[in-house]
């Protein structure tokens, strides 16, 4: 909500002592935050009225002139101008040397076709107006000033009326009394510790004869116009506003077009209330009824769009058609033209989320849409009408006839709040009298009358005492409120998931991947991308039913294409080596449940020089470990769509499923434009929390040495590492402390088909020492049975 | 034969100050001391000697033998010493060569913030919780009196999910407050940061998804100046302990009180200005909005079993993303999402 700070000095509450910063500031503090604020004189500098004093042909030209004018100095200053509309004893706008005018154009003095000119004559464009701004002025050559009231040398800020400031306003939306210069008159004078004054409309009246001759209205759509106030005006003489209302509607950036829709602009800044004018002309058979449009109703709105109407859309209609949207736009069929005579005014209250509905389907928001949408004051409709039959009387544009025409469906009852000073006080952490909290109320023209607060109809936020203490609190200044520290019994901490959250992030970081944050939600797209098969579950994902676009339009099922995306940009980015994780949710419908599961998965992924299936293995063996879970299996995979048949491993802890690791399959890489080896890890982190080992509890050193024992035997190629370790291991018996695989050879004297693989073993015993017929009898064991299961003979 | 050991003395003592090697030692040591050494061969001779002068020269020999060995000792740790130092200074190497790489990840900046916020606040008493983001509206808007038809409803601005509009993404923290109050009776003092969203395209300050993080107390009598001091305390620890702080009236519908908070501007410090410049950090405004709070509504803690009349609490939603750029000086929030690792490795 703009305002200049002029209307509210001359109309208001005089504060034009107060700088603009300190107004803003104040304001700010006070509640009603200032967005941004213009001194309206900024863009133009050194731009004053000159008189011509004499004007003369340019001696090298036949175009141009050479004036003499009088700004306001001691000297005249000699200008060359090519307009040809200037005359000895004209006032001008002359631009001096070292000007400035809107748009960044800098004036300077110099030559022209030989002949020195100290500045520049402007048009009424130059100085950044319209001719809505001036009518009747000829736009084509030097705006001439005769007419102004000034004298050479004034700044032509003054005249235009650029000496004000524009602050621009913050509206909180409980506030509807502040979308108007009166709301914001009120705050500013409350602010400041002043009362404003007010005013009210007077209406002479007229002999041209009563509206009830002519009018009627009837509002059957009860629930969405609440009240319809209408006044009429014959006689109309369609001209120009004069200036001083000009400059009020130019300052508060709406474009000057008629004496009688300047006056509903003004009356809509002014009261907040949006008001509109018919020309009587074309309301048809002098009925408006205010009712839903019908389905298949069309209309053509002022700025000339055709718009296709719906049931539940409130229309202003005669009895044969619309020739209004309600609250947002007139129509184009009833527009005041030049040759109007007879005006209804209407001053209505809407209902403010049908209005905004409506002007949001058919995408067109306007000022007094803007304004409906807040939900105004039902009192104020009958004051505003007033104040714009004032207006008509005081600008002469016509007779204003008898009567009003008030159709009331619902208005607010007056509400009374009781004043608790001791409640407040308890909710502020204050000691603020009851007489402060009262003189409070009253700058904000808030009635209490004993121990009731009236609540005036312009501030339906007010329903608690709640609402009270925010009144009185801000007039006390938030920032006067004693600080203070609570102390309560509660224990400050994290649950034990989001402590294990954070041991992973760091175990991640420690092994060289960086965390990553991607969007929940996904393109269905990425099934495909991922090559996840047609009847994959993972597809049945939730719909945003109102998605931004079809790239974010579901939740995803998985996280491996989140982090797939972001290794592509990275590889786009020619990011050499890139390691990444992220611990973020999935999102699982539920059938029978209005609400998904929503588990977290840690995902890792990687490409670059030394990336392989097992550093990555490794570095999710280490996690796990860091993070106490149980023992982890890895089971070949050659099944799962996304990975390399042969580099894929499924992740089971204690028989369960918790995840995949892999080589991504060169197919989906290729699908994100990677032309690289890529590894990725999705992880359950929801389910690895559920499989942590129990505390560690101390197990005594080893008093006795163990032996260490390396076996090195050939065996089929398909035989597995683990095969192989399950074997040793369950064939060794309890004297078998550790196994480590060091090698796997294959070639020279490995026949084909083969391999060899190299354990190292640790034997102890927690009573004895070993002997070497101990070790000897587990390592015989071993060899058999390795030779019995798995057909591997000793190298 | 005193002449003699005298020679052998001056001699020995010399020739030991001149060897360099730990071999010249032991040969010396040889010569010396040695079986068929000079002093042995010297000492042979004592027989000849009379009763009266053999105490005297024997005196005399064990003294000469035992300056040698002192001396001896002393050149063998001072030749020690010289070839240490000597293997030192070859072995020594170029400090500046860059040490074996060793990857360290980095956490997300968004992350990185948030956690400083979260340990602020569990020094502080609060308990943090974590909560759905797949939301009922119930909990998002109309336990937080946020009626039908108010405009933070509109499908431009919330993601739904079902045709009745009751299952959406949330757009704010805030229903964790319900959840909070609706399963524990007060005290209650909890943080819930969190993933929210809003149909806002993706640009330099917007995001349809960021994160927030809530805070709710509620306890008998509990007041706006505490709410001022928790306030207070997280951003002076977060940004520093002169950070000056304001607080504002505002509106949201579930606190009321409510309040932003602003922090003075820390690059052109209040004046909106930076060399004759709009200050392009708080665009001229001298003051950076920190976050949203208030008092909770009276009809907010009734629509949770929790009597208003008894209790009062305070309520406040920051916007992570608004402080971790103010914090880390991130101009825009696409960055964020992006994650080039080029970025990620600044943190």
């Amino acid at each position: 909500m703009k305002l200049n700070r002029k209307w509210i000095n001359e109309d208001f509450v005089d504060l034009s002592a107060v700088s603009d910063r300190e107004y803003v500031e104040k304001l700010t503090i006070f509640g009603q935050k200032v967005e941004t604020w213009e001194r309206m004189d900024s863009e133009i500098k050194n731009v004053v009225v000159g008189k011509v004093l004499s004007i003369v042909r340019h001696e090298n030209s036949d175009h141009m002139w050479v004036c003499q004018v009088d700004v306001g100095k001691d000297a005249p200053v000699q200008i060359v101008t090519g307009a040809q509309n200037v005359h000895q004893g004209d006032l001008v706008p002359a631009a001096l040397h070292n000007s400035r005018l809107p748009g960044g154009v800098h004036i300077t003095k110099g030559k022209l076709r030989g002949v020195e000119s100290n500045g520049m004559l402007c048009s009424f464009a130059e100085l950044g107006l319209t001719q809505n701004d001036l009518p009747g002025v000829f736009a084509d050559g030097i705006w001439i000033l005769n007419g102004e009231d000034c004298q050479p040398g004034d700044d032509i800020n003054c005249v235009i009326g650029n000496d004000d400031t524009v602050v621009d306003f913050e509206i909180t939306n409980n506030r509807p009394d502040c979308y108007s210069i009166i709301g914001l008159a009120r705050e500013s004078a409350a602010a400041f510790g002043k009362t404003m004054r007010h005013h009210t409309p007077v209406v002479h009246g007229s002999d041209a004869g009563s509206m009830y001759d002519f009018l009627d209205v009837e509002v059957p759509a009860t629930q969405l116009c609440s009240r319809y106030s209408s006044r009429m005006v014959a006689n109309v003489k369609i001209a120009p506003s004069p200036k001083w209302l000009r400059q009020r509607l130019r300052a508060n950036g709406v474009r000057p077009i008629n004496n009688i829709v300047d006056i509903t602009n003004y009356v809509m800044l002014e009261y907040g209330q949006p008001m509109h004018a018919f020309d009587y002309r074309y309301v048809s058979s002098g009925k408006i009824i205010v009712r839903e449009a019908l389905q298949g109703e069309t209309l053509t709105t002022l700025d000339g769009n055709v718009r296709a109407l719906q049931p539940g859309m409130l229309v202003i209609a005669d009895e044969d058609k619309p020739i209004g949207l309600a609250g947002i736009m007139g129509g184009e069929n009833s527009e005041i033209l030049d040759d109007t005579t007879t005006v209804v005014f209407e001053s209505a209250n809407f209902n403010g989320t049908s209005i905004r509905q409506t002007a949001l389907s058919l995408g067109m928001r306007t000022e007094s849409s803007g304004k409906f949408e807040k939900n105004l004051d039902p009192m104020m409709t009958v004051p505003a009408v007033q104040r714009a039959c004032e207006l008509v009387e005081l600008l002469q544009c016509g007779d204003v006839l008898d009567g009003i025409i008030d159709v009331i469906n619902q208005v607010p009852q007056p509400r009374t709040i009781p004043l608790e000073p001791e409640r407040i006080n308890a909710l502020l952490g204050t000691h603020i009298s009851r007489e402060d909290m009262v003189s409070y109320l009253k700058l904000l023209e808030i009635p209490v009358e004993g121990d009731d607060i009236l609540v005036p109809s312009f501030r339906p936020d007010l329903n608690h005492t709640a609402d009270i203490a925010e009144e009185v609190g801000r007039s006390y200044g938030y920032n006067e409120i004693p600080t203070t520290d609570l102390k309560l019994s509660t224990q400050g901490g994290c649950s034990a998931y989001m402590l294990l959250e954070n041991k992973a992030g760091a175990l991640c970081r420690s092994l060289g991947y960086s965390e990553i944050i991607t969007y929940s939600f996904v393109s269905p797209t990425i099934f495909d991308q991922i090559r996840l098969p047609a009847d994959s579950p993972l597809r049945h994902a939730l719909k945003i039913q109102n998605p931004l676009g079809e790239d974010t339009s579901i939740m995803r099922t998985i996280a491996l294409p989140s982090m797939l995306d972001i290794l592509s940009r990275n590889n786009a980015y020619h990011n050499k080596s890139v390691k990444l994780y992220e611990m973020a949710k999935i999102y699982l419908p539920v059938d029978g449940q209005s609400l998904p599961e929503e588990p977290k998965m840690l995902t890792l992924g990687t490409y670059g020089a030394g990336e392989s299936f097992f550093t990555l293995k490794g570095e999710v063996e280490a996690i796990l470990t860091g993070l106490r879970i149980r023992k982890a299996s890895y089971t070949a995979v050659s099944d799962n769509p996304s990975f390399h048949p042969g580099r894929c491993a499924k992740v089971t802890v204690d028989g369960v499923d918790v995840g995949y690791i892999g080589q991504v399959h060169p197919l989906v890489a290729a699908n994100y434009g990677i032309d690289a080896e890529v590894y990725c890890a999705e992880l359950s982190f929801t389910k690895l929390f559920s499989l942590q080992l129990p505390d560690p509890v101390y197990v005594p050193l080893p008093k006795y040495p163990g032996v260490s024992r390396d076996l090195s035997f050939v065996c089929d190629e398909t035989v597995t590492v683990a095969q192989a370790e399950d074997v040793i291991t369950a064939a060794a018996g309890k004297l078998l402390r550790s196994i480590r695989l060091f090698d796997i050879y294959r070639g020279a004297g490995i026949p084909a088909g083969k391999k060899s693989m190299a354990f190292s073993l640790e034997l102890r015993a927690d009573d004895r020492t070993l002997t070497d017929a101990d070790s000897e009898s587990v390592i015989s064991k071993v060899l058999s049975a390795l030779e019995k299961q798995l057909g591997a003979v000793l190298r | 034969m005193k002449q003699q050991l005298e020679n052998i003395r001056q001699q020995a003592l010399s020739a030991l100050d001149s060897a360099s090697s730990p071999e010249a030692l032991e040969e010396l040591r040889v010569r010396l001391l040695g079986k068929k050494g000079e002093l042995t061969t010297v000492l042979k001779q004592m027989g000849k000697l009379s009763p009266e002068e053999r105490p005297v020269m024997g005196q005399l020999a064990n003294s000469v033998r035992a300056a040698i060995e002192e001396k001896l000792e002393q050149r063998k740790a001072d030749i020690h010493a010289a070839v240490l130092e000597a293997k030192l200074k070859a072995e020594a190497v170029d400090v500046t060569i860059p040490g074996e790489a060793v990857a360290l990840g980095h956490q997300h900046p968004m992350n990185m913030v948030l956690q400083e916020i979260k340990d602020i606040f569990i020094g502080m008493g609060y308990q943090v919780i974590d909560g759905p983001e797949v939301e009922l509206a119930s909990y998002n808007f109309t336990r937080l009196n946020i009626e039908e038809g108010h405009p933070s409803r509109d499908r431009s601005d919330t993601f739904y999910f079902t045709d009745d509009d009751s299952v959406l993404l949330r757009t704010q923290t805030s229903p964790m407050q319900i959840r909070a109050m609706e399963n524990t009776q007060p005290p209650i003092c909890i943080l819930a940061p969190g993933r929210v969203y809003r149909k806002d395209e993706a640009d330099a300050t917007h995001s349809p998804m960021f994160h927030q993080i809530e805070g709710l107390v509620v306890a008998e009598n509990v007041t706006m100046g505490d709410l001022k001091g928790a306030l207070i305390t997280m951003i002076r620890r977060l940004y520093r302990d002169d950070a000056v702080i304001r607080f504002r009236p505002h509106h949201f519908p579930f606190t009321e009180p409510s309040c932003e908070t602003d922090m003075r501007c820390h690059k052109c410090h209040g004046t909106g200005e930076v060399d004759g410049q709009v200050c392009s950090t708080c665009h001229g405004e001298g003051w950076i909005e920190i976050l949203g709070a208030g008092m909770v509504h009276p009809d907010v803690l009734r629509g949770c079993g929790i009597d208003p009349e008894k209790y009062s609490g305070f309520a406040f939603g920051i916007g992570l993303e608004r402080m971790a750029m103010s914090r880390l000086r991130i101009n825009d929030l696409r960055l964020i999402f992006d994650n080039d690792i080029r970025f990620l490795n600044q943190f």
